[in-house]
């Protein structure tokens, strides 16, 4: 791993970081890839684990919820008509 | 005068029954602690407006014979769990101004029961940390000694059960963020069964991980918390069915072994801290437990795991915190500015540490070397802990391997901070409940504390060894 390497990670995580930030957070990740890198070297069964537990799926109709729609609302950074407003993506 | 100091929920449950106070008397007794101590030992991050008027309705509820065992009693709640039109801010500045928009079904339960929300309780930021160092509104300090770190994730609502600031707290556990700040205050921990406990309404951390966990005073209290959360819920895809859980029970009745990894701990565990656990292995003896060694080879790998898979998970879910519904929106040119300077100014060191190592762990070429392994050394963890409670009916090792360190220090060293719960995650990993309970005090006064795993929602087993152990202390 190397600056290069967090500027490519901290881009695809969508997260501004100066370069002081960078600097330390290679520091850090290179101790703790240093520790977590033990379990290469386990020898685990081949077999893919077999999971109890199943996605739980609901009938597609609509059911009520309590929750505030006013309270949704108001948190818009920016909005327009109740319509919550973003900058446009294409 | 209530004598907060030794009062329990069944205690003030029956006072209250009686009329030797009122609800609102107890919550004015617990304020007048808050207003005397929050600010050095900062618990809290809010203290609720409308106390009164909730112990005034649940003081109705006396009255009218509708009362339960929670009706009144005084709950502190950590700052990730939503209470609707309440601030819910995970301790982080990209939540700061977010309010809930509904509450969470832990909350629903308790407002149903009568239970008092005193406030909201200071955390790591986005739950990680074990010390609540990384909020983004201040360290919270240990009542016990004002040096030393509560522990944590949920080191608030720890540090306000062991202060006297409530009867009562909720936190919630991703790999012993409850069962170790309950080992440096002095309190009992329920970390239980992965899908027990509703997760809706929680600010997820590691869904695969995640349980919203109960500290009390003592393991009765612990008990009554769970037993009125422990519910199957409709909004949680996580939940476990009732039927499921009876079939998933595999409890023996007679709760005799406990099997001791003694190979886990030969190292980096301090000695008193050792010392503390063989004496409290002697005390079980005496009171009829068979203690029997067994070996968990896998499970010493169980941090290296969960320091990959929870960070992947962090990494996808927090993702959703971008500046664009809710909470700090920093202005950009584009919507990829929009997104980079929120989630640059709005995250806390720690937590863009853990979303960038998810992003690695998770990226192309590393996906299979990380996270496959992990996942795969979790199922090989969770299938020796299940094949080891075919021989023994509960698991047992200290809680943390020190005691409550000084605030500032394993600051500069992530993995220095992370062996703090070396021994958390095993039951984390495998989704068993785990019972964290005091076990004695250092020559300088700390707690010390033990921990029992047992079979998935076998939380009674846990409560009965508890409650034995605790008699046998003479507490």
């Amino acid at each position: 791993m190397d600056i290069k390497g967090v500027e490519n990670l901290a881009d695809l995580a969508r997260i501004e970081l100066s370069l002081d930030e960078k600097v330390a957070i290679l520091k850090d990740m290179e101790g703790i890839l240093d520790y977590v890198k033990q379990i290469e070297k386990i020898e685990v069964k081949e077999a893919h684990p077999v999971y109890l537990q199943k996605n739980v799926w609901r009938e597609d109709k609509s059911e009520p919820r309590e929750f505030s729609k006013e309270l949704i609302i108001d948190q818009f950074p920016d909005k327009q008509d109740n319509f919550l407003k973003v900058k446009k993506i294409l | 005068m209530i004598d907060l100091k030794n009062l329990t929920i069944e205690k003030a449950h029956e006072a209250l029954s009686r009329g030797d106070f009122t609800c609102r008397g107890l919550a004015e007794a617990y304020l007048k602690v808050i207003s005397e101590k929050n600010k050095e030992i900062n618990a809290y991050l809010e203290i609720y407006s409308d106390i009164f008027t909730q112990a005034d309705e649940a003081q109705k509820k006396f009255t009218d014979g509708t009362a339960t065992i929670l009706t009144g009693i005084p709950f502190a709640i950590k700052d990730n769990i939503l209470v609707e039109g309440r601030t819910a801010s995970a301790a982080s500045k990209i939540l700061e101004n977010y309010k809930a928009s509904y509450d969470a079904t832990v909350i629903k339960d308790l407002k149903k029961a009568g239970a008092v929300l005193l406030g909201r309780t200071n955390m790591d930021e986005f739950a990680m940390g074990s010390s609540t160092q990384t909020s983004a509104f201040g360290v919270t300090r240990n009542p016990i000694d004002l040096e030393r770190v509560p522990g944590g994730s949920s080191g608030g609502s720890a540090a306000a059960l062991a202060g006297d600031m409530a009867l009562a707290a909720l936190g919630t556990e991703t790999c012993g963020s409850v069962r170790e700040p309950a080992a440096f205050c002095g309190l009992v921990g329920l970390k239980p069964t992965y899908g027990a406990v509703s997760r809706q309404g929680i600010i997820a951390m590691g869904n695969s991980l995640d349980q919203v966990s109960p500290f009390g005073k003592s393991v009765r209290d612990t008990e009554i918390i769970f037993t009125t959360l422990s519910r199957y819920d409709t909004e949680d895809s996580t939940s476990v069915r009732e039927e499921l859980r009876d079939k998933l029970r595999t409890r023996n009745k007679k709760d005799k072994r406990i099997g001791v990894p003694w190979h886990l701990f030969k190292e980096g565990v301090a000695t008193e801290v050792s010392d503390n656990f063989k004496e409290s292995i002697e005390k079980l003896k005496k009171i009829g437990y068979e203690i029997v060694d067994i070996e968990l080879p896998f499970s010493k790998y169980s941090l290296a795991a969960y320091y990959i898979i929870m960070p992947a998970e962090v990494s996808t879910n927090l993702s959703r915190f971008d500046g664009i519904r809710y909470g700090l929106s920093e202005k950009g040119e584009n919507l990829k500015e929009v997104y980079m300077k929120s989630r640059g100014k709005g995250f806390g060191k720690e937590v863009r540490r853990r979303i960038l190592l998810g992003t690695y762990v998770l990226s192309h070429g590393y996906y299979d070397a990380y996270y496959n392994k992990a996942i795969k050394v979790r199922e090989e963890i969770k299938e020796e802990i299940l094949k080891a409670f075919e021989k023994v009916d509960y698991i047992l090792t200290p809680t943390t391997p020190t005691t409550a360190f000084k605030i500032g220090e394993k600051m500069d060293d992530p993995v220095a901070m992370y062996l703090n719960d070396i021994f958390s995650a095993p039951a984390n990993l495998a989704g068993v409940p785990s019972l964290a309970l005091p076990s004695g005090f250092s020559t300088n006064g700390l707690p010390f504390s033990i921990q029992f795993m047992a079979p998935h929602f076998c939380e009674d087993a846990l409560f009965e060894v508890g409650k034995k152990f605790e008699e046998a202390r003479g507490k």
